[in-house]
């Protein structure tokens, strides 16, 4: 009987699995989730759901299927004798009720109401902004006749108290897939980890030992390796200042989880774009330029260069010699960047803007050639493609 | 069962989700996962479950550098080595240089253990891979003594995690998942009642209030969390501090007593206190 809702999360886009909708049906076979629905939304969250950002999605479509459900499970499982349920009502009741009852017109005209009363509550919650809310007619919709439906008389405080625990959706501002965290960055940073044994010596090496124990006639000779660190070497150089203050956010994330991630970091900005000179304290870049040959000089060919920047300006400042905003550039940007890609052959260009902007920006495209179609959104998935050719 | 559930104990206070997953976790027998904001409890949570439920709790921390096979076993080979060379007898019987790891002893427990591993996230990117068939099956291969060592009772293995890493889907398949969310006022009550039942009514209301307060400052780089209101309630009754010092119409304008248990960071500590002076300004009284 849970199949459609299983069917129904995987079109949330859900990614539950068939093990998952197994293990739910062990638990609930062993009992575990036989009191009630609040019960068995708990016992499903925990099989079926994996990962808090997806714990208000799961909510809605929880919502979306079981609307009309309450406290009584075993209507899930089939559909209950009417008149069993006649008698569980009547034993229910009290005598009060079973007056209210006769009042109206006996037990089956209340299970009309009650059904009406159902389908309305259907309509209405059509109405609102759940986003499954085609056909409101949940399968269990209908089921309203239950033992505990029945007591819809008393309005239900604990059906409510139960639909709210998903209805609340307490977990909203955790479904956020599009921002970006330091954590996600650090992830796909990662990837670009290399290991590599530097320094002083102090891990046994097992399979050198042996071997020259066994050269020495089996008297033990210990040798050691240095211990694995990643090796990886990175040059930052970032745009600062006009365009580029839309996307400060996202780059300081960058920024500090590239931080965190490299032991070998070295960084720089620029403006617009890389000239002769670059600097590392933005407040006094005036003042401490570093020469960007020097920095060439200074850093290897084995430190792998990643700028960063929105590459929107005016063609002049990258194709012209006196193109700067700032200052008058004896050599033409381009010629600049031409001589960072010949030292540093590992380069990429990550662009804050989203790819879909790229092409109307004159700017973007001489960037894009001149990196040699090696420019990647500042995204995730940017990132990791980026990630992948730095490699 | 009905004896064998886990409905938190006299200083664990749980929620019904939580105490749902843990006795699916339990009468299923499959590793529960917990993640959570820092300070929420996770790992005193396999504290408590064994504490309760009455069984052995075996830990396994985990760090960086902690690879899978450790916790199964690991094969002393220098200690080998040294005692060839010195002709130790013991050397001739390999098992005797075979360390068992925390999930091997979890397993050979006599009755059914808890089994933590705390922080899984901590670790290599592979490493919850390695432990798939030692978590599904609860068995593993020796290949020094050539032993298939399986689980006497499946330990209650209880997992916790701070989100540093992804984890593999393979791996999450095969746990119950439970998001430890940040207590409500109501929940968080009972929390402080069990760690301190004499607190005064009126303190307790103060402090959580102004500690709400402060959670709820945007832009705080760490946001203070149990543990750290449950120090900071210690150093409030350490100092006897009274209620009205803390009062909510005091707290726009003062900092509240001791905040440095609260706040850890300080550029956090910094941005509280200029968010204090601006309404000061603003808001004379």
């Amino acid at each position: 009987m849970l199949i459609p809702f299983f069917y129904m999360l995987r079109e949330g886009g859900m990614k539950t699995s068939i093990t998952e909708l197994l293990s739910l049906h062990e638990a609930m076979q062993s009992g575990l989730a036989g009191q009630s629905v609040d019960d068995f939304y708990f016992l499903a969250r925990t099989t079926l759901v994996k990962d808090e950002m997806h714990f208000d999605r799961f909510d809605r479509i929880f919502g979306a299927y079981f609307r009309g459900v309450d406290d009584s499970l075993s209507d899930l499982m089939q559909e209950v004798p009417e008149e069993w349920l006649q008698r569980q009502a009547e034993l229910s009741l009290s005598a009060e009720e079973r007056e209210k009852i006769a009042a109206m017109g006996g037990f089956e005209e209340l299970m009309k109401a009650l059904r009406e009363r159902l389908d309305e509550q259907d309509e209405r919650h059509e109405g609102g902004s759940k986003w499954i809310g085609t056909a409101g007619t949940s399968p269990f919709g209908a089921y309203g006749y239950n033992p505990e439906g029945v007591r819809i008389g008393q309005h239900g405080s604990r059906n409510r108290s139960a639909v709210k625990v998903w209805d609340k959706r307490e977990y909203r501002n955790l479904d956020d897939t599009v921002e970006l965290g330091t954590r996600n960055i650090k992830v796909a940073l990662r990837r670009l980890r290399k290991f590599a044994r530097e320094g002083a010596a102090d891990q046994l090496d097992l399979e050198d030992t042996i071997d020259k124990t066994a050269r020495n006639a089996g008297l033990l000779d210990i040798r050691l390796v240095p211990e694995r660190h990643n090796a990886i070497k990175v040059l930052l150089c970032l745009d600062i200042g006009g365009s580029m203050d839309d996307h400060v956010r996202i780059c300081e994330e960058l920024f500090s989880a590239a931080r965190s991630e490299f032991k070998h970091l070295e960084y720089f900005y620029f403006h617009n774009f890389i000239y002769e000179g670059l600097w590392k304290d933005n407040r006094r870049r005036h003042a401490e330029k570093t020469p960007t040959l020097d920095m060439i000089h200074k850093y290897a060919s084995d430190y792998k260069l990643i700028l960063v920047g929105d590459a929107t300006m005016s063609p002049y400042e990258i194709v012209y010699p006196g193109g700067s905003v700032e200052h008058w550039n004896e050599e033409s940007g381009a010629v600049w960047i031409k001589r960072l890609l010949r030292t540093y052959s590992k380069a990429i260009w990550l662009n804050p803007e989203p790819r879909a902007r790229w092409d109307y920006t004159p700017s973007v495209k001489i960037v894009r050639e001149i990196m040699g179609g090696r420019m990647y959104p500042l995204t995730i998935a940017g990132l990791d493609e980026g990630i992948k050719a730095l490699r | 069962m009905a004896d064998n559930k886990f409905n938190g104990t006299s200083s664990y206070i749980t929620t019904d989700d939580l105490s749902m997953a843990v006795n699916a976790a339990v009468t299923l027998q499959r590793p529960i996962l917990i993640k959570g904001e820092p300070g929420t409890g996770k790992t005193q949570l396999a504290i408590e479950i064994a504490g309760s439920l009455g069984k052995p709790l075996y830990e396994w921390h985990i760090k960086s550098t902690t690879k899978a096979q450790q916790g199964l076993y690991e094969y002393d080979a220098v200690a080998r080595l040294r005692d060839s060379q010195l002709g130790d007898d013991k050397v001739h019987d390999i098992a005797n240089y075979i360390m068992r790891g925390k999930v091997w002893e979890a397993f050979d427990s006599e009755v059914q253990p808890v089994l933590l591993i705390d922080e899984i996230d901590k670790a290599d990117i592979e490493f919850p891979n390695d432990l798939l068939r030692e978590l599904d099956r609860m068995e593993f291969y020796v290949y020094e003594t050539k032993q298939l060592i399986s689980a006497r009772h499946r330990p209650i293995i209880v997992i916790t995690s701070n989100n540093e890493k992804e984890l593999p889907d393979a791996f999450l398949r095969r746990c119950f998942f439970h998001y430890i969310k940040f207590p409500d006022v109501e929940t968080m009550t009972r929390i402080v009642d069990v760690h301190f039942p004499n607190l005064k009514k009126d303190l307790l209301s103060e402090a959580l209030n102004a500690f709400y307060k402060i959670r709820d400052v945007r832009g705080l780089k760490k946001k203070p969390s149990t543990s750290e209101l449950l120090d900071w309630i210690k150093l409030l009754l350490a100092e006897d501090i009274p209620a009205e010092a803390l009062r909510s119409d005091n707290i726009r304008n003062a900092i509240p007593p001791l905040y440095g248990a609260l706040l850890k960071n300080e550029q956090d500590v910094h941005l509280f206190e200029q968010l204090v002076f601006l309404d000061r300004r603003t808001n004379p009284q």
